[in-house]
């Protein structure tokens, strides 16, 4: 873990194993969506907690926008208003059949170093034991509290 | 094991700025060479087939598609960096042909790889300014986002500003748009489209406006001839063709509609023709249906155009979809 993923950087959707993308990367993948003609989202949480499916949307999907340049003005504002959240940027497949996001990728984390989860074991009947995770930073602090 | 991960390893900070290299004055460009790769020429030639008359607005064409190549050759021979400014002002009455040619411009900026998509979205007020509070915002930002990678047509431009009421939210889409004018250069290229009059006093209350505006276009309002020369393409391009009477009728016509209030140029001659086929499918209607032939589908006869009230009654045609 610690060395392919150094701190505790979280690994939700595609990319985050890598460093963090250059906005001319990130306009290489929104560009791909557009192509593929999927509808693309900015969202934003500052709750990792993997299970946390849901993020906040920033603003509507952007379905007819033809240039990636719209999107990464968005991912600015978003990242201008929320610099203390982490950002996501998500291509929506909205083909019968599909209906549902094609990529999700990450595209602004809020501090340099992240810290992590804790691990939370519950004995339970037996010797069994139950293992749950708990990020730090949504210990003691409300949202759009953490991370500064 | 915890591996240090030094930040300078990560390729997001080694993309130092290169300082540009400096080529020697003798390195070879053929400009005659990047002209054709262009296909800028293709565009240009459509322009003067496709658009009669216009000479001023088609020579103002080419010297700005000539000063984008030269200044993208620069650009290669790290002679400049900035991306010029392109956004323009055109002036003139209505049915000049200013959304025509903007549709032109958008395509020669594709070609020449100023703008990355090449698309044309034309808006007015109405779709850039909100109803209440908060609404302005989001819906000129929406517009903006459609219009990146091509080029963002705002016709009648000055009704943005509204200097009898101050608290019209339309100053605050102009500054959206002067906000992204300026730091989406890249990105999008704005066309503001009206009256020339109008336009000027916009500018004078908007000079942030002004100074953000590279070319100023004028359209020239057309003669007699120039819009028969349109009537004529417009019948070719819709198969019809006027009879040699109905051709002095349509001349005559025209020479009536100019002297008459809203005269709208090459729209005017659209309309008027549009009404000319009405009634020619009326006629033929009225007369022998069971005995006509292909060429009385394609032929608009001198009754068709005398029949308008600009003859009858003096007066343009009262027609609400098509006043001008
Ligand atoms: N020089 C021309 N040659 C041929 N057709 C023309 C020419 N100029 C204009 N037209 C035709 O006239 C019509 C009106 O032109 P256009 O919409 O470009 O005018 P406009 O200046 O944008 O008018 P407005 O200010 O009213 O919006 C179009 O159908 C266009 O094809
Ligand atoms: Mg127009």
């Amino acid at each position: 873990m610690a060395m392919t993923n150094p701190g505790s950087r979280i690994t939700q959707g595609t990319f985050s194993f890598l460093h963090d993308l250059t906005d001319d990367e990130i306009k290489a993948q929104v560009e791909y969506c557009l192509s593929q003609g999927w509808a693309v989202n900015v969202e934003f949480t500052d709750d990792p907690h993997p299970r946390n499916t849901y993020w906040e949307m920033w603003g509507l999907p952007m379905f007819d926008v033809k240039d990636p340049a719209a999107i990464l003005y968005e991912v600015n504002e978003c990242r201008k208003a929320f610099p203390h959240h982490y950002i996501r940027v998500t291509g929506f497949d909205s083909t019968r059949g599909w209906e549902t996001p094609r990529l999700s990728f990450i595209v602004n984390r809020p501090t340099e170093e992240e810290p992590g989860f804790r691990l939370i074991r519950t004995e339970d009947e037996g010797r069994t034991i139950r293992y749950t995770i708990q990020p730090y930073v949504t210990e003691e602090k409300p949202e759009n509290e953490r991370y500064r | 094991m915890i591996q240090e991960v030094n930040p300078e390893d990560l390729p997001e900070n080694q993309e130092e700025e290169q300082p540009a290299e400096v080529l020697p004055d003798d390195t070879p460009i053929d400009l005659e060479e990047e002209f054709k790769a262009s296909n800028v020429q293709e565009v240009l030639d459509k322009l003067d087939q496709e658009l009669i008359g216009l000479a001023p607005i088609k020579q103002r064409i080419r010297e700005i598609a000539a000063l984008l190549l030269v200044d993208r050759a620069r650009q290669q021979m790290n002679l400049t960096t900035e991306t010029p400014t392109l956004h323009m002002c055109f002036t003139g009455n209505p049915g000049t042909g200013k959304t025509t040619v903007a549709m032109r411009m958008a395509e020669i900026l594709h070609r020449l790889e100023y703008v990355r998509q090449g698309h044309l979205v034309a808006v007015t007020r109405d779709d850039l300014v909100g109803q209440y509070i908060g609404h302005t915002a989001p819906k000129t930002k929406e517009v903006l986002k459609k219009a990146m990678g091509g080029v963002l047509f705002i016709d009648e431009a000055y009704y943005l500003y509204r200097p009898e009421n101050e608290r019209d939210y339309g100053q605050e889409a102009i500054e959206i748009l002067l906000q992204v004018m300026e730091n989406n250069r890249d990105d999008l290229v704005v066309i503001l489209a009206g009256y020339k009059e109008k336009m000027d006093r916009f500018f004078q209350s908007n000079p942030g406006m002004r100074s953000r505006i590279a070319h100023h276009l004028d359209f020239p309002d057309y003669g007699e001839n120039e819009l028969m020369e349109i009537a004529k393409m417009m019948m070719r391009d819709l198969n019809y063709e006027f009879s040699p009477e109905a051709e002095e009728a349509f001349r005559e016509y025209i020479q009536r509609r100019m002297q008459m209030p809203h005269f709208a140029n090459a729209r005017s001659v659209r309309n008027a023709i549009d009404r000319a086929r009405l009634r020619q499918a009326n006629r033929l209607f009225a007369g022998d249906t069971k005995n006509l032939k292909k060429q009385d589908l394609k032929t608009i006869e001198p009754e068709d155009i005398r029949a308008s009230s600009v003859f009858q009654e003096g007066v343009p045609d009262p027609d609400p979809a098509l006043s001008q």
